[in-house]
């Protein structure tokens, strides 16, 4: 046995493909027996520790990854159990991250993966920069959607060439149910997250009208006590927000929304479906989960090992009817806000108000910002126009969402810059002013 | 030698088990807590079928493995250790298993599939659902018979390098609950029910201020405008895209105006105008459920007859009589622009209807039982159940390995020819694969074990007398045939885990009887990240 813990024929299996060549492997590749000690090298990391993250350690573990980091924010709950299998009863409440990591690293002798307990936010460049591969199983499109922007930030150009070596390989999972998708990213070279946002269709929210004067569904009701009943009746305290995970939050959100229901005759308020609403839960089960990984955990050891093509470059997996894969290539925006190096333009009349500008980059298609903050310069100093997240802030430049763009002295040819959530770098928009708009 | 684990305190289960109850619910989850489920051979692709069944909790797993632990099965096996080395493969797996889930009964027994199928056969006749890893071709066609005979689903499946495989063969699968992604709303426009007309003729658009016109369901604005239309018609409906055109054109004229003479805001307008095409569209008797009513099993019902054919049959009977043709009503509609008092009456419509149709089945239904002279044991819910879902009821009738290998579908042979010289039709690799055992069978191991030059003219003549055997002339490329060879049987972990993912999830439709399985070849290419589905 080897001083690392291993032993004889371990790697047996993936040593046939990165040992022997053949007409199908990737025109780069060189069969040799080094490939493992290359692929051991690499650093990856793995954005999320819940369903997907958990078989993604699994599967690069044992696909012979050994420098392997694991980054999230959350702790381990009763309902995660039924498909994140490194996790037991006795882990309720610790960091997902911590226990996966310390699960594998038990398992697996030689294989290290080092665990965060953190938000993505929480790094900056240097750290995501260390990585040579990144692969993320992350419900959320938002967090998708800052890390595709810093892996695109870190690329480098040289008079507008871009620098191969700049390149770190993003490859995005994601599951909903019985459907799933898993995609390879090289981002400066292939559509990028911000390319394709029409992927990712944006959440329908009720009208506020139907919550509040005609309610027909169960669901109408549970969310007119969300929004409207419990910031005025504030049941458990002044400052006391809904958490969905507090039991007796949702035991008082489902009394109210069943009495609402019965005096509008609408039936089928349960509790499970209290709890769905105001959770936003997505089903999930372990099957959907341990396909969109491993279909992830291929394309992360083709890239690293070249020992064949890779995906070209996004797939649709569904199971619901037989089992149905749909495999395209996602094209690039050439005008990507995120990747394309094209200056991005906003046109406006010059009686459009700034809260026009809010609203397009809000519900505009290719930008589907969250709450965008806008800063710019006149006169060379920098002028913030409106910004969210500190209050003091917010509460002294809310005034300037009525104005209109001229009666805040913007000019033709004005740079705004726009920060937001979906990215952790602003972006620069050219501002069109025009008495008509295109 | 065998053994069991056996599991301790219950937890809370519809909140571990919640985000899975909300797709097959509790009734799917109780039938998935009473199976039982064999294994046989705990590969790393047969432990991850085991894994992504036991954490949503079945009943009971068995495994049955002779083998003793090598050093590669550690490494590509989340479910063996080191230490296990040398150790029988079916208990060491077992144990790692059971840690997963403290719900799920584990068992194993410590032989050779081979060896227990000789001596008791009737021992894997006792599961749910048999799954099977790495099986030589003579012992797989001697189980899968065997199962066949006793209706035991079975499921096969194996990872060869960049190629997953899986056969499902069962005589026959019935789904009530098959939950399609994009199925149509039974409306009824086009031969609206007594009790929706009633409620529409009650209602006089003409006599409505702003708020009251504009919050009347686009369901009752669809049939006061087809009326109209009908009046001017002969009493036809708009069937042409011009007829729809000006069918619309009509409802947009019913629009309000204000003081100015412009049209109001009327969004249940906007929606009556949105689905006319898919309101308009015939009530039809979908062409599967036709396939079903004439399906012998409904048409010779008997005592012994599944509660599913006797369903089948009472609905039958209810389409031939009340229905006039057509299925119970579903007794639902989509939410849609409306006050909630307008919207609730006009849901309630339909609900009663339904129910109405539910009580005239269940009278079927007696008559079929009674003239059977048996009890009948289908509850009241049940019947509910089925006539809300009778427009997606399936039945899959598969054919059995042997058929598949000693009397190949003409059908399938015919595509064949043309499908394999297809770079984009994985189809190749099913012809491959069996190429694959054929050469196993000859030279007791596999192409490309140990060198891969060497095996290539081999495989290749595997590959040749195959498809004289099947009389179909069509070459495949040497390049795969050499990417086989490359592969040496190797099993690689996360091809396996993809495997085991979709292996787990038609496993848990046979059990669950929900959601539609495929029939009956699935090949995945990891390669492209492809597949494909084929009944062979
Ligand atoms: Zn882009």
């Amino acid at each position: 046995m080897s001083s690392d813990g291993s032993w004889p024929d371990r790697w047996n299996h993936i040593r046939k493909m990165l040992e022997r060549g053949g007409p199908l492997a990737h025109p780069e590749f060189e069969a040799s027996t080094k490939n493992l000690d290359g692929l051991q090298m690499l650093r990856i990391l793995v954005v999320g520790a819940g369903g997907l993250g958990c078989e993604l350690l699994k599967d690069l573990a044992l696909m012979g990854f050994r420098n392997i980091d694991v980054i999230d924010m959350d702790t381990i709950d009763l309902s995660n159990l039924n498909r994140q299998f490194l996790f037991r009863e006795k882990d309720i409440g610790k960091p997902k991250a911590d226990v996966a990591a310390e699960f594998i690293n038990t398992r697996i002798p030689a294989c290290k993966v080092t665990p965060h307990f953190k938000k993505i936010q929480d790094y900056d460049e240097s750290f995501y920069q260390s990585f040579h591969i990144v692969v993320c199983g992350l419900d959320s499109i938002l967090a998708r959607r800052w890390i595709n922007g810093m892996l695109v930030s870190l690329l480098t150009y040289e008079d507008g060439k871009l620098d191969q070596t700049s390149i770190i390989p993003l490859v995005d999972g994601g599951t909903e149910g019985f459907k799933g998708n898993a995609r390879v990213i090289l981002p400066g070279l292939t559509a990028c997250v911000e390319c394709t946002l029409d992927l990712y269709p944006p959440q329908v929210n009720f009208p506020l009208c139907t919550i509040a004067h005609t309610p027909r569904l169960p669901e109408h009701c549970i969310e007119y006590i969300k929004v409207l009943l419990w910031p005025q009746e504030k049941p458990f305290g002044e400052d006391v927000s809904i958490d969905g995970d507090n039991p007796d939050h949702l035991k008082w959100i489902f009394k109210k929304s069943q009495e609402r229901a019965q005096k509008y005759k609408i039936t089928g308020v349960t509790y499970r479906l209290t709890q769905g609403v105001i959770k936003r839960i997505i089903p999930a089960v372990a099957s959907t989960n341990a396909v969109i990984a491993a279909a992830c955990a291929t394309e992360v050891f083709k890239l690293a090992t070249n020992c064949c093509h890779t995906l070209n470059n996004y797939v649709n997996f569904n199971d619901t009817e037989g089992i149905y894969t749909y495999t395209f290539e996602a094209e690039r925006n050439e005008k990507c806000p995120c990747c394309s190096q094209i200056p991005q333009v906003l046109s406006f009349k010059e009686d459009a108000k700034l809260q026009d500008v809010i609203d397009y980059l809000q519900e505009n298609a290719s930008y589907q910002y969250k709450s965008p903050s806008i800063t710019t310069y006149i006169n060379d100093k920098q002028k913030t126009l409106y910004m969210t997240g500190i209050p003091s802030i917010e509460e002294g430049t809310k005034g300037n969402l009525k104005k209109s763009l001229c009666e805040l002295g913007l000019l033709p040819g004005q740079q705004l810059i726009i920060a937001d959530s979906t990215t952790p770098n602003s972006v620069v928009f050219k501002l069109n002013l025009g008495s008509e708009m295109d | 030698m065998s053994g069991s684990i056996s599991p301790s305190k219950p937890v809370d289960k519809s909140n571990k088990y919640d985000r899975q109850l909300r797709l097959w619910g509790d009734q799917g989850q109780s039938k998935l807590e009473k199976a039982r489920i064999c294994l046989i051979n705990a590969t790393a692709t047969g432990t991850e079928i085991l894994k992504n069944l036991i954490l949503p909790g079945i009943g009971s797993f068995t495994i049955v493995d002779g083998h003793k632990v090598s050093g590669e099965d550690v490494g590509n096996n989340f479910f063996l250790e080191k230490s296990a080395i040398g150790k029988n493969r079916g208990q060491v797996a077992c144990e790692l298993l059971q840690e997963l889930n403290d719900d799920v009964l584990a068992n194993y027994v410590d032989e050779n599939v081979e060896d227990l199928f000789q001596v008791n056969a009737k021992f894997f006749s006792t599961f749910s659902v048999v799954i099977a890893t790495d099986l030589n071709e003579r012992t797989l066609l001697q189980i899968s018979s065997y199962l066949w005979s006793c209706k035991v689903p079975f499921l096969h499946c194996v990872s060869y390098g960049f190629i997953g495989y899986m056969r499902i063969a069962m005589p026959v699968h019935t789904v009530i609950e098959s939950h399609p992604d994009n199925a149509l709303d039974d409306l009824r426009l086009d031969r609206p029910f007594k009790e929706f007309r009633d409620l529409c003729d009650a209602c006089d658009l003409g006599k409505m201020n702003v708020k009251e016109h504009s919050h009347i369901p686009w369901l009752i604005v669809v049939y006061k405008y087809l009326e109209i239309w009908k009046n001017k018609n002969n009493g036809n409906i708009p069937k042409t895209y011009q007829e729809k055109q000006a069918f619309k054109k009509l409802i947009r004229s019913g629009i309000l105006l204000n003081k100015d003479g412009n049209p109001e805001m009327e969004e249940n307008f906007d929606e009556a105008i949105r689905n006319v095409n898919t309101a308009l569209s015939a009530t039809k008797m979908p062409d599967d459920v036709k396939h079903i009513f004439e399906d012998p099993e409904c048409i010779n019902i008997v005592n012994k007859s599944e509660p599913f054919w006797i369903l089948v049959r009472a609905v039958k009977e209810f389409v031939k009589s009340e229905g006039e043709g057509f299925l119970p009503l579903r007794g639902v509609i989509p939410d849609m622009t409306s006050d909630s008092d307008s919207f609730i009456r006009l849901q309630q419509v339909y609900r009663n209807k339904a129910s109405k149709d539910v009580e005239a089945v269940n009278k079927h239904l007696q008559n079929v039982v009674s003239n059977l002279s048996i009890p009948c044991i289908i509850s009241e819910a049940e019947i509910r159940n089925f006539c809300k879902n009778a427009a997606f009821l399936r039945v899959l009738r598969y054919r059995s390995i042997s058929e598949e290998y000693n009397s190949p579908s003409t059908i399938f042979l015919r595509q064949m020819a043309q499908r394999v010289e297809d770079e984009d039709d994985d189809l190749v690799y099913y012809v491959l694969l069996r190429a694959v055992s054929r050469y196993y069978l000859c030279y007791s191991n596999y192409p490309g074990i140990y060198e891969v030059e060497d095996d290539i003219m081999n495989l290749k003549s595997c590959v040749t007398r195959l498809l004289q055997q099947w009389k179909i002339t069509c070459s495949i490329k040497d390049d795969l045939i050499h990417e086989f060879c490359r592969y040496g049987a190797c099993e690689m972990h996360s091809i396996a885990a993809y495997m085991g993912g979709c292996a787990a999830q038609e496993a848990i439709k046979l059990i669950t009887g929900q959601y539609v399985p495929f029939n009956n070849t699935f090949i995945y290419n990891a390669m492209k990240q492809t597949s494909v589905t084929v009944e062979l």
